[in-house]
């Protein structure tokens, strides 16, 4: 039970502070889930991110119901996932409801202002300390180069660069080389 | 009537959850399809939604969605209605993916040993990195330029915003040295917030 609520408060903590999509999660996610409570390594991270790339459903969501699930089963998938939608519930609740031309307001956007460079700053850290754990070799380096340019350049979609590179690791690594 | 407008929006946010794949914005095209299809939004309100759901803390999918609920449920029955809308939606969308991950969640856990899974995950891990890495690039762009863009770099120092530049600059010393490294992303995310409002980025 405790497993659960400390899931649930968690998760509610990412949401309520995650501006953007499930990407501007992962440093916030880095910082709560791998560092400080342990429930999943970076690696694992990373490959949830894949899954929840080419699976259906918005990526925040798919995270947070695998870090769940991993860490305490059925109950604790659908705790942490509802701990991510509570802030965004609460909030637009209160939005919708009360404030009209709420991005009218000229703090509002100051502020937004002031939070998009720290999210922006906040992802590259979390890349660079991905790239510690993902990029072990030459050919990985490789693949990040590759994968970046396909997504940023050529807006190549995520499934298939994810499709393409699990296929080329069975293919580059296929009868041998175990880490 | 309220119960059929929350059944449909229960149907069409499960239906959404299940078949967009991707980012937040992924959802996008379906509620363009609930504006034309329900008297709940029309589409003029859709941009609108989109921009509070990019400025409001929460993941974007999950915002849009309790935001569309809420206007379908407000529209049919005031405000009680309206509240019930927004969770109703939320939780339909939610709903395909919990029971998806949960699935596989159990087979990731069985296979991750597994030496093809090991060796697929090898090759995915980087490309995950550098699309991520993409991501940072157009974040940094939103951050840091101002909104016309002409790529000719004459113009290029009155597109940027030069607050913006600093107050980057100065996070990511912050983020790198010592004793302020380790500091919660939440107060950086705070600490830029306050930035943007006293300085009027």
């Amino acid at each position: 039970m405790k497993k659960i609520w400390e899931l649930f408060k968690t998760f509610a903590k990412i949401g309520a502070f995650t501006f953007g999509g499930g990407y501007a999660m992962l440093s916030l996610l880095q910082r709560e889930i791998v560092d400080k409570h342990k429930w999943a390594t970076e690696e694992e991270l990373l490959d949830y991110y894949a899954i929840a790339q080419c699976t259906p459903g918005v990526i925040a969501i798919n995270t947070a119901t695998f870090v769940g699930a991993k860490r305490a089963g059925i109950a604790g998938g659908i705790c942490a996932t509802l701990g991510v939608l509570l802030p965004s519930i609460v909030i637009i609740t209160v939005i919708a409801a009360f404030i009209n031309h709420f991005l009218e307001y000229e703090i509002v956007q100051h502020i937004l202002g002031g939070i998009r460079v720290a999210v922006a700053v906040l992802i590259i850290n979390s890349v660079i300390t991905m790239s510690k754990k993902s990029v072990v070799d030459i050919i990985c380096a490789a693949i990040a180069v590759v994968s970046f340019v396909l997504s940023l350049v050529f807006s190549v979609s995520p499934i298939l660069i994810v499709i393409a590179a699990g296929a080329l690791g069975l293919i580059l690594r296929r009868g041998g080389a175990k880490s | 009537m309220i119960l059929q407008t929350f059944a449909a929006l229960a149907y069409e946010f499960f239906k959404t959850g299940l078949f967009s794949i991707g980012g937040g914005l992924a959802t996008v095209p379906f509620l363009r399809e609930m504006a034309v299809k329900y008297p709940w939004f029309s589409p003029d309100m859709l941009s609108d939604m989109i921009a509070v759901s990019e400025s409001t803390p929460g993941p974007i999918g999950v915002n849009m969605a309790t935001y569309a609920g809420f206007t379908a449920g407000y529209s049919a029955g005031g405000l009680p209605m309206g509240i019930l809308g927004g969770v109703i939606a939320t939780l339909s969308l939610a709903a395909p993916s919990i029971i998806i991950i949960l699935l596989l969640s159990g087979v990731y856990q069985k296979f991750k040993s597994n030496p093809l899974v090991e060796n697929a995950f090898y090759a995915v891990r980087p490309a995950v990195t550098g699309m991520i890495a993409a991501v940072a690039v157009t974040l940094i762009e939103a951050a840091l330029l101002t909104d016309a863009f002409t790529p000719v770099i004459s113009e290029l120092m009155r597109l940027v915003s030069m607050k913006a530049v600093i107050l980057f600059i100065l996070l990511a010393a912050a983020m790198n040295i010592k004793p302020l490294k380790k500091l919660h992303p939440i107060i950086f995310i705070v600490f830029a917030g306050v930035c943007g409002a006293v300085f009027a980025m």
